[in-house]
């Protein structure tokens, strides 16, 4: 699903941010991505969604070389990734089902066809009867699961969070990497990066470590 | 395996539990075409109605920049205005761009009237209308007011004279100069007369009026770009986390664009409107006083009013200032917008 064959990554004020770095995550399968900060682990994530474009090496994401991606075809691309961001990211002057129907109504789907998937999806991260609320109205727990809810929407069969839980509390850490879980177990590649070493301990997945741009450690366990 | 699509398509139809209404075969393809079609409308008819919706949440605001907007477009247009009335005035003056020709004394009746059919017959004459020499000394005798005394005179002073009407338009007075000179050059004529150089000096006065608001209009027109497309660049700027999140979601500039170019034709269109409303405001205040005007010339005047066309001109191109003046704000900043 993810493949990096010796991928650097020099931004313009020369600091290298990735380097020569090769790993190959299968489809189906569940990684964390992890590492100090200033590791990396933003930068690998920023390749993946063509935020940026690698200086050295070949990215392939679901048997796509990336660097064959142009510009104006990478909004159609990333429907394909499901992107979960630490602070959520959430449009606060919509309701919990617009937020959700984002990426839906993005794509151009229809709107019988949004309702359904959109409920699909709330009910999955168990907010259903929030739908109608304002993000501001809801704990940040909540929010996190709302910014789940709208990265699963579309059936991505890759599924991205960069520090998920970053802002919350052991128990609701606990409880949002159980629902990445369950997206895993459905067959959806999952890969997030964290800094929360003790929480993907307990978790029996693999395990990448960055440091200073270099891979130091790939457990599966 | 990306799209949706493509992997319905790579993967056998028995595993492929249908979702949704697809299949194979030209007619539902049709439908499908229809109903993306139906869809792209309703789309664009709910970004239509969400920019507006935008913009009435911030009444006050949006009412400052449509003012803005209607004042910079009353000016050009009321100028316009002003000009088309000044141009019906100069129509009712029509019948005085007229041509005397003043025959030679010398002449007999039968002479002057073959002059007079000789006059008639050019291209460029409408009409010709022949005053004799007695009738011209009755006329002058009923309205000069020295009536007794003419009655003094041996003969008669005055010639015959031909009342010549040009055919061509009256905004067009280098055909009736090419006509006068045509007529002077007629043998039998003593002289050949157009009083009319103050209505060639209006004419000119009107086209460079018309110069003017076209001047104005350019100028004022790039004023209401310039506002709409710093109202635009300044809504793009305080929506610009919103738009680096729908970018990442997928986002095509197309879908991003779109309720920023509806914000640019709301403005225009709005403020088209406001212009529309001072315009016929002005009107209305200044008709009685122009009505009082023309009773002392003892004429009447109707104040024209924008007609349904221009009207509907007036909204259309306000319209299309606003879309131009978002395109611009959103081509220059939009794609400075990229999720970092």
């Amino acid at each position: 699903m993810i493949d990096f064959e010796q991928v650097s990554k020099r931004y313009e004020d020369g600091y290298e941010a990735l380097s020569e770095l090769s790993f190959h995550v299968a489809q189906g399968e569940m990684a964390f991505l992890t590492g100090h900060s200033g590791a990396g682990k933003s930068t690998l994530l920023k390749l993946i969604m063509l935020m940026e474009r690698s200086s050295r090496g070949k990215v392939t994401v679901s048997g796509r070389d990336l660097a064959d991606i142009k510009r104006r075809k990478i909004p159609y691309y990333r429907r394909n990734i499901g992107l979960v961001f630490q602070d959520h990211q959430l449009l606060f002057d919509r309701n919990v089902f617009d937020n959700v129907a984002l990426p839906l109504i993005i794509s151009g789907a229809q709107p019988r066809e949004i309702g359904r998937r959109v409920r699909a999806a709330l009910d999955k991260v168990g907010l259903l009867s929030k739908e109608k609320l304002l993000p501001l109205a809801l704990s940040g727990g909540e929010q996190q699961r709302i910014g789940i809810a709208r990265a699963v929407v579309n059936k991505p069969a890759l599924l991205l969070a960069d520090e998920p839980t970053g802002n919350l509390d052991p128990e609701l850490s606990a409880e949002i990497m159980t629902l990445f879980e369950q997206f895993n177990q459905v067959g959806v590649t999952v890969m997030i990066a964290t800094h929360d070493l003790s929480l993907i301990a307990r978790m029996k997945h693999r395990i990448l470590m960055l440091q200073q741009g270099r891979l130091i450690s790939d457990e599966s366990s | 395996m990306w799209l949706k699509k493509e992997r319905q398509q790579s993967q056998p139809a028995a595993t492929n539990p249908p979702e949704g209404r697809r299949s194979e075969g030209g007619a539902s393809r049709g439908v499908m075409a229809h109903s993306r079609f139906k869809h792209y409308v309703g789309l664009h008819r709910q970004e239509a109605k969400e920019s507006l919706q935008r913009l009435l949440v911030a009444p006050l605001a949006s009412l400052m920049t449509w003012l803005v907007i209607a004042v910079a477009l009353t000016l050009p247009v009321g100028l316009l205005v002003f000009l088309q009335n000044a141009q019906q005035l100069s129509q009712e003056w029509d019948d005085a761009a007229q041509i005397s020709v003043y025959l030679e004394q010398r002449l007999d009746e039968q002479q002057s009237r073959k002059i007079a059919q000789h006059v008639q017959d050019l291209e460029a004459v409408r009409e010709v209308r022949y005053i004799s020499p007695e009738q011209a000394l009755q006329d002058f005798k009923n309205s000069s007011g020295f009536g007794d005394a003419l009655q003094y005179l041996n003969e008669n002073p005055l010639p015959a004279v031909l009342v010549v009407s040009p055919r061509i338009d009256s905004a067009d007075l280098q055909s009736t100069q090419a006509l006068l000179a045509q007529l002077r050059a007629l043998p039998d004529i003593e002289q050949a007369q157009l009083d009319l150089q103050w209505v060639d000096r209006l004419f000119r006065i009107m086209a460079l009026g018309q110069r003017m608001a076209l001047i104005l209009g350019v100028l004022l027109g790039v004023a209401v770009l310039l506002v709409i497309g710093n109202t635009v660049r300044l809504a793009i700027e305080s929506r610009r986390a919103e738009i680096v999140v729908v970018k990442l979601v997928g986002a095509t500039d197309a879908f991003v664009r779109r309720p920023f170019l509806y914000m640019g034709i709301w403005y225009g269109l709005g403020g088209g409107l406001l212009a529309w409303l001072m315009v016929n405001l002005v009107l209305v205040w200044l008709s009685g006083l122009v009505t009082k005007l023309a009773e002392a010339y003892n004429g009447e005047f109707d104040l024209l009013r924008i007609g349904l066309l221009a009207t509907l001109l007036l909204w259309l191109a306000s319209a299309l200032l606003g879309l131009l003046g978002a395109w611009l704000a959103v081509g220059r900043h939009l794609h400075k917008i990229e999720p970092k």
